[in-house]
């Protein structure tokens, strides 16, 4: 196991609430893990199973109504130096850039988070890097606007941002399920890398537990609010018994699934 | 912008509406140039309520002034109320519901509760008591600050249901874990969002106010200082043209109301279709 490596996110037992008395709803009931530095984590679940309300918890934007969330053993106090340091990758690409500015400037922009804010040609420099690391050339969207782009260009400029932040961790909720699968598979790849070549921690929230057998050191899987079932793929797929995790694994269309635990099997192997 | 332009100008209601404000407007402002709007001049000679001539096309009203004359400086007014009242109720109801909407918890639920409060409460009531109530200082700007008071809740519950949807959207927490402050999130990446509705909301409140003047007027509680289209009614009221049948005191100034008011309607709701094309055919 990756134990030696210091704790990024420490959960002990944490539950989050929302609205109260009759409609009182607790997306997240009693979570607890550890996350690993340098690891790649996926957490699986259905729609509602509260994996993006922990994602958005990992990135400051909720509080835990209960228990203790830590962030390299301490509590998320000051949101911008925690923004500095843990990013994300959100669902929509469209949704995500704002129709009335250009893509170039938003990009820009992002790099206001950063604690020693760069010299103008130093932010022009590094988002040309950061679009460059997800191959595209940078003159091909400048001047241009979100609704110019396609949905996969779309997600690579989500991507691209994350290359010019380097951040330290990386939450990608369900980043990967507006586009096609070949631009997926594409996406999965720039995620890797971002690990590989950034050294950076990546949690990855997605409903398709063949893709997170595909990428990840280890899964969690969520039903209702709780971790039901955690540890490498291998330990969370094989020979499972847990109900939730076989009804995931239910939901793999026929085709893929061979080839995508194959696939993994295979790249654990070698 | 210019696609946007095109599609509006697509639209014949679009086109009915603006052609008839803009022309409204030239009137009002261009009028005078061509036309004494002196609302002063008594012409002793053609006496009260002189009939259709050459030297008065409308007529004359019951001290023998120019009905044209009167008609342009009433529609003046009437505009000039119009947008104070609507510059207001726009300020305010954008403020209040954007605040609240954007904000959400228990603030959203005080702003909503307050707004819901001047929604059942009877606006021309207050209008009535507060315009009686100001005697002697009735101006223009008053009448149309009063009725701006009175009407922004509808623009703030319109501002504050879609500034609340777009609270939740991912752009804005991307804006957030970009490091910007509230207000650069509001200025840039909600009132951009916005600025359709708030032009709709304003263009439907200056509609509104230049009516609520008119009705003001029509029952005499109105600006006392000069003239406008609901003063021309409640004098031709006062002074027997009803009773004696002189349609042509009634008939032109109803007139302009409406059409100046259908004509922001039609403005109003021809938008309404371009910018959420959930309404288009």
């Amino acid at each position: 196991m990756l134990s030696d490596k210091p704790v990024v996110f420490s959960a002990k037992r944490i539950s989050k609430d929302f609205g109260a008395g009759k409609t009182l709803k607790t997306a997240v009931k009693d979570v607890s893990f550890d996350i690993y530095d340098e690891e790649f984590i996926s957490i699986v679940g259905g729609s509602g199973c509260g994996k993006s309300v922990l994602a958005k918890i990992m990135l400051g934007l909720y509080k835990p109504t209960r228990g203790q969330f830590l962030y390299r053993d301490k509590p998320i106090k000051n949101l911008k130096a925690h923004w500095n340091e843990v990013q994300s990758v959100f669902q929509d690409p469209f949704g995500c850039f704002n129709q009335f500015f250009t893509i170039r400037s938003q990009l820009e922009d992002a790099l206001n988070i950063l604690k020693d804010k760069p010299s103008k040609e130093e932010v022009r420099r590094r988002v040309d890097e950061g679009l460059m690391a997800v191959n595209v050339k940078p003159e091909d969207i400048e001047g241009k606007y979100p609704f110019e782009l396609s949905g996969g260009q779309m997600q690579r400029m989500l991507l691209a941002r994350i290359f010019a932040l380097r951040p330290k961790v990386l939450i990608a909720d369900e980043a990967t399920s507006m586009v096609d699968a070949c631009v997926r598979a594409n996406i999965l790849d720039y995620l890797r890398k971002l690990k590989d070549e950034l050294k950076m921690t990546v949690v990855f929230v997605t409903h398709d537990i063949g893709l997170a057998n595909y990428v990840s050191d280890r899964i969690f899987i969520m039903h209702d609010g709780k971790i039901v079932n955690q540890g490498t793929p291998a330990e969370v797929l094989d020979n499972t018994t847990e109900p939730h995790t076989l009804k995931l694994l239910d939901d793999i269309p026929e085709v893929h699934k061979t080839e995508w635990i194959k696939n993994s099997h295979r790249s654990k192997k070698g | 912008m210019i696609k946007l332009l095109r599609n509006l100008l697509k639209s014949p209601m679009f086109v009915i509406g603006i052609s008839i404000f803009v022309l409204t407007l030239l009137i009002a402002l261009f009028g005078p140039l061509f036309y004494s709007v002196d609302t002063h001049a008594r012409d002793i000679l053609a006496g009260p309520y002189a009939g259709s001539s050459s030297e008065h096309l409308l007529g004359t009203d019951h001290l023998g002034r120019d009905y044209v004359s009167l008609l342009i400086a009433g529609l003046r007014s009437s505009l000039y109320v119009g947008f104070v009242a609507g510059i207001i109720a726009t300020t305010i109801g954008v403020l209040i519901g954007l605040f609240g909407g954007f904000r959400g918890g228990w603030i959203d639920e005080v702003l909503n509760m307050f707004t819901n409060l001047f929604i059942v409460i009877p606006q021309f009531v207050i209008l009535v008591l507060i315009s009686s109530a100001v005697k002697d200082g009735r101006s223009l700007t008053l009448i149309g600050l009063i009725i701006g008071l009175t009407a922004w809740s509808w623009s703030a519950r319109a501002v504050r249901a879609q500034a609340s949807s777009l609270r939740s959207r991912d752009h804005i927490a991307l804006a957030r874990i970009n490091g910007a402050s509230t207000l650069t999130i509001v200025i840039k990446h909600v009132l951009p969002y916005l600025l359709s509705y708030v032009f709709m909301v304003f263009i439907m409140q200056v509609g509104s106010g230049i009516l609520s003047e008119a009705s003001i007027s029509m029952i005499g509680l109105g600006p006392v200082d000069t003239t406008s289209l609901g003063i021309i009614l409640n004098q031709a009221k006062d002074n027997g043209a009803l009773a004696d049948s002189i349609w042509i005191a009634f008939i032109p100034a109803t007139l302009v109301v409406t059409l100046t008011v259908f004509a922001l309607y039609l403005i109003n709701t021809s938008m309404e279709g371009v910018f959420n094309p959930r309404l288009r055919k």
